[in-house]
């Protein structure tokens, strides 16, 4: 590949201090420029990198004006002059510098490039890939059993709603009816996650932003919200609670009284937030106003959850097309107005408020009866029984060799998971492992808006856009 | 949009779309207003009547979930993606690909030739609340398909991913680059014939950072 032609390099910021530093006085320009050019080497995406102004098509440019929205003209969305694109823009009046894979504001491991004019942020690209892992493929390979350790862990920070979309997308091509009690367990348990991952999300944003009150503050009701999954399924995260066929066991005794605990306290205290940083004109300064996104600009660009409905479309997926019980209970669908900063995280903020009105709905509404289907070859027998009965002995050691025997067939099933549209598309060949297993990642398809939303703001402004975007990288690289 | 008009509003920049199930966002929404309801709300109706109205001759079955699946050949494939979005669908949801070498004998209607691949796009209209699905075979000899990322810019990401993984090619797309794997990584890992374990250590040759 033909990368990085250009004789100097001046525009390719990482490798080039490295280059001045491993330069051996005396030694001469052409061995130089062989160590300058491995560091760059070795720095490069290549191709998939951001490439300096003369090495990119006038197309690509325009894209940093928003003609990445490439919306018909009988739509109407999106006006764009050729005259504002800046083409001829020389390469040495902007800079390209990396954000990322390490750094504090990144989340993880996304890595941003970035080209630079002064402060202000031109073009933006997301590499990411650092944490791919092979899930899907991983998927293929696991039985229907085994299957939702996988995927609780592509999203860390709510790993239950993965285990759902897992768990519907099985049930649904094995065409089973769940009891009433497994329906509002999985609701109370997803909703339960939606609190505690905006919890972390409000913990993070602010430690982005510089309120280490509120880093603390959102661990630290979040650890209620954790504590109470311990509790329930054995582990703070990485779970493997919501199976196919219902839930891996009932609630414990008691619940009703934690979840009323949490539920007290996570409200009072979101007060508490709304005065350390709903009112301060410190914050209010940073994330008014910035990093901006239109409604059509998100539906463009795929965007789901808080950001899309930040713009004022009100779409949730428990709303819209409802699943679960979604549609017995009352909750509101929190939405923006100008989809910025500002309106993601008050989207969020009462979503938790939304999802506490919701998990007091669930524990007076909580049905009684079994946990999970009583179909045998759906879930296993319960343990005592192997002792006695000959026949469950067998359900169980097929269950658990070849795991669940999933009729031939594809489907399409979607949750509103904290962060927006968590799909799975599953396809069985009537084998116990899923022929192929897709997990619609909602932070991956997010993050196409972050170049959207930072274009033409500032570098700090970035890292508050960055962090509304709230991507998870587990999800993002699966 | 400026700091200060935000400023200002305040007390209204959130509002709650109630418990009632009707549309709640798409009016006196101004970025909404701007855009593309308008052209949304024309035709979702007709849409959701007829499935096949907007592609006469497309294979089409209804599937379980009550959702419409085409089933067009690639030389359709992305007319009738533009017609459906001209019918309100939007959103592209997803869009991801199936390796089908082991496993040939799947159901699809009459008329439509089993390929090795197979491209499944998820469309949602927003106004209609309603979803449809593209099914679209891709042979083996030829992984190339017309990309969808000047109609739905949100493809782009998806598009990158299934050409990593399962070397579909999309024509027209602005940067067909691997995303997820290296750039000089060899063959594409979600293929049914690339083996688990046949690769050395990722990194196992690379030189050291000195």
């Amino acid at each position: 590949m033909s990368e990085h032609e250009n004789p100097g390099g001046d525009a390719v910021a990482p490798g080039a201090p490295g280059a001045e530093v491993a330069h051996v006085p005396g030694a001469p320009g052409a061995q130089q420029r062989t160590e300058h050019d491995r560091l760059v080497h070795e720095t490069s995406e290549g191709p998939q990198g951001l490439l300096p102004r003369g090495a990119t098509g006038t197309d690509e440019l325009r894209r940093e004006h928003g003609a990445v929205l490439r919306v018909p003209e009988s739509h109407g969305a999106i006006d764009l002059d050729s005259a504002h694109v800046d083409v001829e823009r020389p390469d040495d009046e902007t800079m390209i510098i990396n954000m990322g894979p390490q750094h504090p504001s990144t989340h993880g491991v996304l890595r941003l490039m970035m080209e630079l004019d002064g402060e202000t942020v031109l073009r933006t690209k997301p590499v990411v890939g650092y944490l791919h892992t092979g899930m899907e493929k991983t998927g293929e390979e696991l039985t229907y059993v085994q299957g939702a350790t996988n995927v609780t862990r592509m999203d860390y920070l709510s790993p239950l709603t993965n285990e759902l979309v897992y768990a519907m997308a099985a049930e649904a091509l094995l065409g089973v009816e769940l009891p009433p009690r497994a329906v509002w367990v999985r609701m109370l348990l997803a909703e339960l996650q939606r609190i505690s991952s905006h919890l972390m999300w409000m913990a993070t944003n602010g430690m982005d932003l510089g309120s280490t009150t509120m880093m603390i503050f959102g661990f630290r009701e979040r650890e209620m919200v954790l504590a109470f999954f311990e509790k329930t399924t054995g582990l703070r995260m990485n779970h493997d609670f919501i199976r196919v066929g219902g839930t891996a066991a009932d609630l414990p005794d008691g619940w009703e009284d934690d979840v009323a605990v949490i539920c007290d306290n996570v409200e009072a205290r979101l007060e508490v937030y709304d005065e350390l940083l709903t009112g301060q004109p410190i914050f209010r300064e940073r994330v008014e106003g910035t990093g901006t996104l239109s409604a059509a600009e998100a539906l463009a660009l795929s965007a789901t959850g808080p950001i899309l409905r930040s713009t004022g479309v009100a779409w949730d997926l428990r709303r819209t097309m409802p699943y679960l019980a979604y549609d017995q209970v009352e909750f509101d669908v929190i939405v923006g107005t100008y989809g910025d900063n500002f309106d993601r995280y008050a989207v969020r903020l009462n979503e938790i408020r939304e999802s506490v009105r919701i998990v007091r709905q669930v524990v007076q509404k909580m049905p009684g009866g079994p946990y999970r289907v009583l179909d045998k070859k759906v879930t296993p027998p319960p343990r005592a029984r192997i002792d006695e009965s000959m026949e469950a002995l067998i359900h169980h050691f097929k269950l658990f060799t070849e795991g669940i025997r999933v009729p031939e067939g594809e489907v399409y099933v979607a949750v509103e998971s904290p962060r927006g549209e968590l799909g799975c598309y599953m396809v069985s060949d009537g084998s116990g492992k899923p022929y192929r297993m897709h997990i619609r990642a909602p932070s991956f398809v997010n993050l196409q808006s972050l170049p959207v939303m930072i274009h033409g703001g500032l570098v700090a402004d970035a890292i508050a856009s960055i962090s509304s975007c709230d991507p998870v990288m587990g999800e993002v690289d699966r | 949009m400026s700091a200060a008009s935000v400023v200002g509003s305040a007390p209204g920049a959130l509002r709650a779309a109630d418990g009632d199930p009707g549309v709640t966002g798409g009016d006196g929404t101004p970025g909404a207003a701007a855009g593309d309801p308008g052209a949304a709300t024309a035709a979702p109706d007709a849409s959701a009547a007829a499935p096949g109205a907007g592609a006469p001759g497309v294979p089409v079955l209804a599937s379980a979930a009550g959702s419409t699946v085409y089933f067009p050949p690639r030389e359709r494939y992305h007319d009738l993606l533009a017609a459906r979005r001209d019918d309100g669908f939007e959103l592209l949801a997803d869009l991801c690909a199936v390796d089908y070498l082991v496993h040939p004998g799947r159901t699809l209607p009459d008329g439509v030739l089993p390929e090795r691949f197979e491209l499944v796009v998820v469309l949602r209209s927003v106004v209609a609340r309603s979803m449809v699905r593209v099914r679209l075979q891709v042979p083996e000899s030829d992984p190339e398909v017309a990309s969808a990322v000047d109609l739905y810019p949100g493809a782009e990401a998806m598009e990158r991913e299934a050409y990593d993984m399962f070397g579909i090619r999309f024509a027209g797309h602005p940067d067909m680059t691997r995303i997820l794997m290296p750039e000089d990584w060899e063959g594409h890992p979600l293929r049914k014939d690339y083996a688990v374990g046949r690769v050395p250590v990722q990194f196992k040759e690379a030189p050291g950072p000195r």
